[in-house]
């Protein structure tokens, strides 16, 4: 019952900081928020048991996301203009899609039910296993290495797109107005 | 006990939907790729959520525990952030080449510029 408490005031605190992401239109105190939305996120893993996740959002999530973003407003300014007329196009927009969105979830079984689809396929079998064959007591490393080595492969490669993408569109050539702007790449 | 057992799913959509807002209410290209990176960041919450076991423990292998938490959506939620990082790197990327082009990040000074031509 105290992870469950603990569970909905941090979930709580994350709708605040989202609502105040919306509102903001300074992008830097927007970039602040978003950091301490991702590490509030990361403690959220914590109470639901992914340890590994936690660690992970903290570190590339709150650090390296929002340092590119510091570095990108530290290119292109930090003021965002205000929209001209009311945003009510997009407002009914999410509305219809939240509302279709928490239909879907009516035939979803309950938080923490241990009968849950989710839990019966290969899951039991990842925890049963892999003490005898691979030999490490944390079961997401030896899925993440072992099990499933080709997706991390995969992602990989991804990693690699996306930085020959970033190269080629700042890097690798001489800017064409010197002197205007401090390029960090 | 059926709105308690589905909080978490409910307050999951609500962050997605924030953060789904602002991507498609703001003008400026930097603040769409936050409200991107929200967006992101509540849909792995909800994996983690229906990977949470009740009573369980982290799926790390010890003595004393019996119940462990499914530990396959763990590892598709690291590979995920991972994978962000690196789709919002490109996309700032983007942003600034944009903002050599055009001198501005706002959508609508770059439709506007678009239409002049």
């Amino acid at each position: 019952m105290l992870i469950e408490s603990i569970n909905i005031v941090l979930l709580g605190m994350l709708v605040v900081t989202a609502i105040a992401a919306i509102r903001l239109h300074d992008l830097f105190a927007v970039t602040m928020m978003f950091g301490i939305y991702s590490l509030l996120a990361a403690v959220v893993f914590v109470v639901l048991d992914a340890v590994d996740v936690a660690f992970t959002e903290a570190a590339v999530g709150v650090g390296i996301s929002t340092v590119l973003m510091l570095a990108t407003i530290g290119l292109v300014g930090r003021r965002e203009q205000r929209p001209a007329h009311r945003p009510l196009l997009p407002l009914l927009v999410v509305v219809v899609t939240g509302v279709a969105l928490v239909y879907g979830t009516l035939d979803m079984p309950f938080f923490g039910d241990p009968g849950a689809p989710v839990h019966q396929h290969v899951a039991p079998y990842y925890i049963g296993q892999s003490p005898e064959q691979t030999g490490i007591p944390n079961v997401v490393t030896s899925i993440l290495a072992s099990y499933r080595g080709y997706d991390t492969l995969g992602e990989l490669a991804v990693i690699f797109t996306a930085g020959v993408g970033v190269l080629a569109l700042l890097g690798l050539r001489r800017r064409k107005r010197p002197g205007k702007e401090n390029r960090v790449s | 006990m059926s709105v308690a057992g589905l909080y978490n799913y409910w307050i999951v959509i609500l962050l997605m939907m924030t953060g789904f807002y602002v991507v498609i209410s703001s003008g400026n290209l930097v603040k769409k790729i936050i409200g991107l990176n929200l967006f992101q960041a509540s849909v792995f919450i909800l994996y983690i959520s229906m990977g949470k076991v009740a009573d369980g423990g982290a799926p790390i292998l010890r003595e004393g525990i019996t119940h462990y938490s499914n530990p396959l959506p763990h590892v598709l939620i690291l590979t995920a952030i991972v994978v962000g990082v690196a789709t919002t790197a490109l996309g700032l990327a983007l942003v600034v080449r944009i903002r050599e082009a055009y001198g501005s990040v706002e959508e609508d000074d770059i439709h506007r510029q678009d239409e002049s031509l």
